[in-house]
């Protein structure tokens, strides 16, 4: 049996694919995500259309209502938008980019704010207390001010290229507000860990200390930050979407569930709801299930709530 | 009895305060950008600034020409025009405005830094014959010259050198100074606050010498980007006049009881424009050559933009494609040769393959989104339109704060422009858009620097020509030569759309001028 089977035998037998059977929540958020995840990684091969294309962008099928309206055409099901870009497959291509955002920006966060949160708490003095005031100064501002800082830093740094870099810009944008709480999470459980005797032992038999932070402490304070990841994918989604709303996020031409739903606001007041409508259904959706997965993942991995 | 008494005064008061002071809440997509009048060409920068500054010659509710500051004007002699100043007209910090202030302000419209130079370009010296009698001097004969001043406004030279303002604001360049956030003029309002891309208050000044039709005391001007917010603010009452109405939403506001929609015709002509000038583009694949210097390549992008669905789509109906770069309304529009080249993507193909582009190429584009009526989204079914001919544009849109100042620096390859000749005139359009540039002003907005010598000649006479019929076939003979060049690539007309409150009443001009002393709220 080799080691990845007998590590899969042992997730199946363990409490949290237990505790995930039995919460019927889990289950159905689980699917929810999964569909989404599924429908933006395969885009090109679901999508009915490449929104991408614009050669194949048909204008005079601008603004048709869903299929099931008076007027709708089975090849448009959710609709079209004002270019004549279905909605379907501009929803899928979008909620790709979204969670490649979100899900990018949570990596880079979470790396920086473990490495930070692990010297901090294994070191201690005056390492650990700059850390964590430079941690206070970043909590005291808001998230979406930090991100529309750095966005504007980038707009004026690469006037020409800003559309090419938006990913990128973004990524660093929700970044820089993230890593904070995983360095304050990490600190925590590593002020814990450090004076255990396992760690004890290595110190004495001459392990140095990057190594013991990595090989020793490392793996032991990572529970509470998966479901960290988990909750901030969601809420990194959001302020992807919030940002992209106020228009400077993700350019019009790749569009990302935000400036679909910005796109689609324009004409809230003039009856064609489903531009706006969906695209913000599919965000609650995303961020919903994703949030309820993380919520269920804390409870599972908490001994004191089995 | 004593309650009924007390109520009945407090309804006077309150009615008397009512009739006092009538405040009117505009509204726009954007905001002026400064308020120096000679900063920025642009019609809704112009027509704010026309509330506090005024230009010798005015024009009437019609469009016609009617006294400004200036009383009468005759021309001497065919290159020199003569200006009876008007007396008894004071600038809103009390100075009195003589032949000195003219002569100030028509110079520092001409001179560096200004947008107005196109207007300028063939004044060759302003002369102050006593206080009230200013002579102009123009290059060549310039029949037309009291039409081109309609827009050039007089500011107190005075007020100028106090405040270290005696040059425009340039927004190429990013200066700033004092007459961007003051100002000083002799309109029939004044400045009362003014905070950039949010507010700017207006109110009326006690001490202007004209008559104001309206009623109007106190303006509070709002730029709401966002057209569905623009259109809320309107239906919740927040504000009670808005422009450009949304299309999509025009039929939503006039269903409303306590609102009307006025719309009609506007001069203003979209097109876009191509680099022909650089030897490589700034914003594209092709290295070593500019794909624009070939015309087989400006035909084929002029065929392959459909610009009936544009309309029925982007437009949804409110807008009249063209061929030309002006439209019905202006002096020299001859409607038989408003004839565009057929919308036909395999010739537009075969073209792109005559030129070597058989595979199409990369080009920037660069496109406003807060300036004409849906702006955005006709760069959007352009670029859509070319993927089919393998050009693959590269769309950049923006608010015009950061877009006027990049294609007016000529820091793109292809951009969207509209232009509505401000003298109603044709040789407007030749002289700003058309014309080769020089630094006289000359071509001023030509930002993609076509260039004709023969249309440049033709220009020049056009100027000179007093005699209608030789000056009309010398206008179709030039836009006949710029067609056949392909030099801009001609999109539509827009239509105005303004949505108000029904108890407003008011004048709308072709040129989406909204003078605010013509305002009467009932």
């Amino acid at each position: 049996m080799s080691a990845a089977q007998g590590g899969v035998t042992r997730f199946l037998d363990g409490d949290v694919w237990y505790s995930f059977k039995q919460s019927p929540l889990a289950i159905a958020s689980a699917v929810v995500a999964l569909v989404c995840v599924f429908c933006a990684a395969f885009a090109g091969l679901v999508a009915p259309h490449n929104p991408a294309d614009l050669a194949t962008l048909e204008l005079a099928d601008a603004l048709m209502p869903p299929a099931w309206l008076p007027g709708g055409r089975a090849q448009y099901l959710l609709g079209t938008d004002a270019q004549g870009r279905d909605i379907l497959s501009a929803l899928m291509y979008g909620t790709r980019i979204s969670l490649m955002v979100g899900v990018a920006s949570v990596l880079v966060s979470m790396f920086v704010g473990v490495s930070l949160g692990l010297v901090a708490g294994f070191i201690g003095g005056r390492t650990d207390a700059f850390i964590m005031r430079v941690c206070d100064v970043m909590l005291s501002f808001p998230a979406i001010l930090v991100a529309l800082l750095v966005d504007g830093v980038g707009r004026a740094l690469f006037p020409q290229t800003h559309d090419a870099l938006a990913f990128a810009v973004l990524i660093v944008a929700i970044s820089l507000t993230g890593w904070v709480q995983y360095a304050r999470t990490v600190r925590g459980s590593t002020l814990v860990e450090r004076n255990k005797e396992y760690v004890q032992a290595a110190r004495v038999i001459g392990v140095t200390p990057l190594r013991i932070m990595r090989r020793h402490v490392l793996p032991n304070v990572l529970g509470p930050v998966t479901v960290l990841a988990t909750i901030q994918v969601a809420s990194a989604i959001i302020i992807e979407a919030t940002l992209s709303f106020l228009g400077v996020g993700m350019p019009v031409t790749s569009p990302s569930l935000g400036t679909l739903i910005r796109v689609g606001n324009d004409f809230l007041m003039s009856g064609e709801w489903w531009i706006t409508i969906f695209p913000c259904v599919v965000l609650v959706m995303v961020a919903l299930s994703v949030n309820l997965l993380g919520d269920w993942l804390r409870d599972a991995l908490n001994p004191r709530l089995r | 009895m004593k309650l009924r008494s007390w109520l009945l005064a407090l309804v006077c008061i309150s009615a008397c305060g009512w009739a006092q002071a009538v405040t009117l809440r505009v509204a726009n997509q954007g905001d002026a950008q400064s308020m120096d009048p000679h900063s920025l060409n642009e019609s809704l920068q112009l027509t704010f600034t026309s509330n506090i500054y005024e230009p010798l010659v005015a024009r009437d509710k019609k469009l016609g020409l009617s006294p400004g500051l200036a009383t009468k004007w005759t021309q001497t002699k065919p290159t020199v025009w003569r200006f009876e100043l008007r007396h008894g007209v004071n600038f809103q910090d009390g100075t009195p405005f003589t032949a000195d202030d003219v002569v100030f302000s028509i110079n520092r419209a001409a001179g560096p830094g200004s947008d107005m130079q196109s207007y300028t370009s063939s004044f060759k010296e302003v002369r102050k014959i006593d206080a009230y009698t200013v002579e102009i001097e123009t290059t060549t004969p310039f029949p037309i010259l009291p039409d081109s001043l309609t827009n050039l406004y007089m500011m107190s030279k005075k007020w100028c050198e106090d405040n270290k303002a005696t040059t425009p604001v340039d927004r190429r360049k990013g200066i700033e100074n004092a007459a961007s956030f003051r100002a000083n003029g002799t309109g029939p309002y004044r400045l009362k606050e003014r905070q950039p891309s949010s507010r700017t208050v207006l109110v009326r000044n006690g001490t202007y010498w004209g008559k104001v039709d309206g009623n109007v005391d106190e303006v509070i001007f709002t730029p709401i980007g966002n057209a569905a917010t623009r259109v809320a603010a309107l239906l919740s009452g927040e504000v009670d006049l808005m422009e450009p109405v949304p299309l999509q939403d025009v039929e939503r506001i006039k269903a409303s009881p306590a609102l009307k929609v006025m719309q009609g015709p506007e001069l203003r002509t979209i097109f876009l424009g191509m680099d022909q000038k650089r030897d490589e583009l700034l914003f594209s694949n092709i290295k070593g050559k500019n794909p624009f210097k070939d015309k087989r390549v400006r035909q084929a992008f002029y065929q392959a933009i459909d610009i009936e669905t544009i309309k029925t789509r982007v437009m949804r109906g409110a807008s009249l494609p063209t061929a030309l770069m002006v439209g019905p309304g202006v002096r020299g529009f001859s409607p038989e040769q408003n004839k565009r080249l057929p919308y036909d993507v395999e010739a537009a193909k075969k073209l792109m393959a005559e030129a070597g582009y058989a595979s199409g190429f990369e080009v920037g584009m660069n496109c406003p989104n807060d300036r004409y009526v849906n702006d955005a989204d006709i760069c959007q079914a352009v670029a859509a339109n070319l993927a089919r001919i393998g050009v693959k544009v590269n769309l950049q849109t923006e608010t015009k704060v950061s877009y006027f100042p990049k294609i007016l620096r000529r820091d793109t390859s292809f951009y969207l422009l509209g232009w509505t000749p401000s003298t109603y005139d044709a040789h407007n359009a030749l002289s700003s858009l058309i014309a080769t540039p020089n630094d006289k002003g000359q071509g001023q907005f030509n930002l993609g620097s076509y260039s004709n010598p023969k249309v440049d000649e033709l220009t020049v006479k056009i100027q000179g020509e007093t005699d209608q019929a030789k000056r009309n076939a010398m206008i179709k003979e030039a836009f006949d030569l710029h067609s056949e060049d392909i030099g801009h690539l001609p999109l539509h007309q827009q239509a105005l759309a303004w949505a108000m409150k029904k108890n407003i009443d008011l004048t709308q001009l072709p040129d989406n001028y909204m003078p605010y002393r013509w305002v009467t709220v009932k």
